[in-house]
């Protein structure tokens, strides 16, 4: 999932504010996007997302920074000359056209002949798995085959970037989770930079190779999926990307890259916090984070690797083939989450079991 | 029983409306110059004799230079102030909107008397051009009307997608909004051309002594001996009319199954 550093930058913005009247959008964004990475911009509505990437079109112009595209300052380059192409959230098909004259609809300057032209259309077409729909009216296509329409016509131009805003949204679970695979597959095929603007953090992590997660005009964290994951840079991100538990913290002596912690539940222990993104201070002290699965609990006989702790079952929710439980810790009153692998021979517990569960501090994220 | 009662109102109120132009071909096919019943015998010769009419054939002439000329008009600065009313926001924008679209009220009176003695004081000679002007004014608000729902239910993205493919903002509106707004558009052209064709008071105020179809069959009813041939004339107007209606619904639907929409009814 690691993507490579070595990369030239496709997209940087230096500093980018953007103003709507006194409201401010944009505050002080400064990031890079490689070549030839899929890159997400996350984060809840409103928190700017659409804003950001319309810079990069040149449909939305900023009020101080910077954006480059391949080096070059997209100060007063508009929209039509800009290397980029968009697929947008509507699609938005020409109606009045068929679907070849959508797809061949950028190509109404190309200095190439009709037939050569018409050969790079059905090419097109065929990329997105719609060949021979050229004659089609573009009215009648379904949801997914229209956003397949809308990736053709911007892909026919050879982007350096293609931006996509909430393409996946519109269509139901099903065609959304076929056509992630089919963006990911095309975009390795194409190797064309690819931003995509998403609110589902699933699908963020399924398909980028880095994501920025944005609150408020802002970049909280800027990262891979799995860094992202596992060591989120403030409890807000935590918060939006899947499900983590909390415990309040005291730090009781911090040296050479090692904390002294301690928490309700897990007790004294020691956190290593040198390779631990510090973020900004969270709101009512520092906490400790840990995901569902980084707990297990000991049946008879297990012995914990590391550390283990009293708990109570509080809560029992079975999934098929995980299940998932709310226990509290004694001397805890947070209901914490902790999900289970279900295998054979082990049983599913009832709630109000006594139990012990095992957990180790290098699963566990010190927010300050 | 209430249903009939209803049912008799409705009955009685359309031929209260239709019942005076279905009269129009009956007597403009009838063998006398009296209109009565009951009617004496079948003739053509009402409608020979407004063929040979050339004032008439002058003032049908000045009439769809006029009616032409003003549907032109007013629907391309229709599309104007459509495009600027649905797409910027701009100071004063509530005002100037209602400013532009306040001759819809204003009595047509009012207007040709204000123009008259503006046309009058600075030494534009009346002529069809003033009544163009005039027709101009009291189309615009109509045709903005009409053309601004058109432009309403145009989705910003389509202009967004053309631009980012490559189009100036001026192909982009000929290639996209264009064909997207047509249906609007010929109804607009049809609206003011109907509006004009038959506007009496500003053609009689401004007109000088160009004189056009209304005024001329106004005119023509002073002599009883004419009005045979003037009920001719209607029927001829009203076979062109519902001609008119057809072609403008058959482009309206075509329009519509063209991008897939849903037929709402329109404005015709
Ligand atoms: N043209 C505009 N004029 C004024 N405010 C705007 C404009 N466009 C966006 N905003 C505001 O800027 C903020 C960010 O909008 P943006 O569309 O970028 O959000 P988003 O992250 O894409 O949200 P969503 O997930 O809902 O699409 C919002 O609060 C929005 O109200
Ligand atoms: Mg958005």
């Amino acid at each position: 999932m690691t993507f490579s550093s070595d990369k030239p930058n496709m997209i940087e913005f230096k500093d980018v504010h953007k103003y709507y009247g006194d409201y401010h959008a944009l505050r002080g964004i400064t990031a890079t996007i490689k070549a030839g990475e899929f890159f997400s911009l996350l984060g809840p509505s409103g928190c700017g997302k659409t804003t950001l990437l319309r810079t990069i079109a040149g449909f939305e112009g900023i009020s101080s920074g910077a954006v480059l595209i391949d080096g070059k300052s997209m100060e007063n380059v508009p929209a039509n000359v800009r290397p980029t192409n968009m697929v947008f959230q509507s699609y938005a098909i020409f109606p009045h056209m068929t679907v070849g004259e959508n797809v061949g609809f950028g190509l109404r300057k190309d200095p190439r002949s009709k037939a050569e032209k018409a050969a790079a259309v059905e090419e097109a077409l065929a990329m997105v798995g719609l060949k021979g729909y050229g004659g089609r009216a573009a009215h009648a296509l379904s949801g997914g085959q229209r956003q397949r329409v809308a990736l053709a016509r911007a892909l026919i131009l050879k982007p350096k970037v293609l931006l996509l805003d909430e393409p996946l949204s519109a269509l139901d679970k099903k065609m959304r989770e076929h056509m992630q695979v089919e963006l990911i597959k095309l975009q390795r095929q194409v190797g064309i930079t690819f931003i995509l603007v998403t609110h589902d953090q699933e699908e963020a992590l399924v398909m980028s190779d880095r994501i920025a997660v944005m609150f408020e005009g802002e970049i909280a964290q800027l990262a891979d999926p799995e860094t992202l994951y596992r060591k989120p840079a403030s409890r807000k991100v935590a918060d939006f990307i899947g499900t983590m538990n909390f415990l309040p913290a005291k730090i009781l002596s911090e040296a050479g890259g090692k904390a002294e912690v301690e928490t309700p539940g897990f007790g004294r222990f020691t956190l290593d916090v040198e390779d631990q993104i510090t973020g900004k201070p969270s709101e009512g002290g520092p906490t400790v984070g840990f995901r569902p699965e980084t707990l297990t609990i000991l049946f008879d006989g297990q012995t914990a690797p590391d550390h283990e702790s009293p708990a109570t079952i509080t809560e029992v929710v079975y999934y098929g083939d995980m299940t998932y439980y709310d226990i509290k810790l004694d001397g805890s009153d947070e209901p914490l989450r902790l999900s289970m692998r279900n295998v054979f021979g082990r049983p599913v517990l009832d709630i109000g079991t006594r139990t012990r569960v095992a957990w180790a501090p290098g699963a566990l994220v010190l927010f300050r | 029983m209430k249903f009939s009662a209803l049912k008799t109102y409705a009955i009685v109120y359309l031929i209260f409306l239709y019942a005076p132009i279905v009269l129009l071909p009956i007597f403009a096919f009838n063998d006398s110059k009296v209109i009565a019943f009951p009617l004496s015998g079948f003739t053509t010769e009402w409608f020979s004799q407004m063929w040979q009419d050339d004032l008439l054939f002058r003032a049908v002439k000045n009439s769809a230079i006029i009616a032409v000329s003003s549907a032109v008009l007013a629907t391309c600065l229709g599309v104007f102030g459509a495009r600027a009313s649905t797409r910027f926001r701009f100071p004063a924008k509530a005002g100037i909107m209602g400013l532009i679209m306040l001759p819809m009220v204003l009595p047509e009176m009012i207007i040709s008397m204000s123009m008259l003695v503006i046309l009058l004081g600075i030494g534009v000679p009346l002529s069809l051009f003033t009544i163009i002007m005039g027709h101009v004014l009291i189309t615009t608000p109509f045709a903005v009307a009409i053309l601004s729902s058109a432009f309403q239910s145009l989705d910003k993205s389509l202009e967004e997608a053309a631009y980012d493919l490559g189009e100036t903002p001026l192909s982009t509106f000929r290639l996209i909004i264009l064909p997207l707004v047509m249906p609007g558009i010929v109804s607009s052209l049809l609206i003011c051309f109907t509006i004009s064709i038959d506007e009496f008071i500003i053609a009689y105020f401004l007109g000088g002594n160009q004189t056009v179809l209304s005024v001329y069959i106004y005119g023509q009813f002073r002599f009883p001996a004419k009005v045979p041939s003037i009920l001719a004339l209607g029927t001829i107007l009203v076979g062109l009319s519902i001609l008119l209606l057809t072609i403008a619904e058959y482009f309206r639907r075509r329009g519509i199954a063209k991008t897939g929409g849903k037929d709402t009814g329109g404005f015709l």
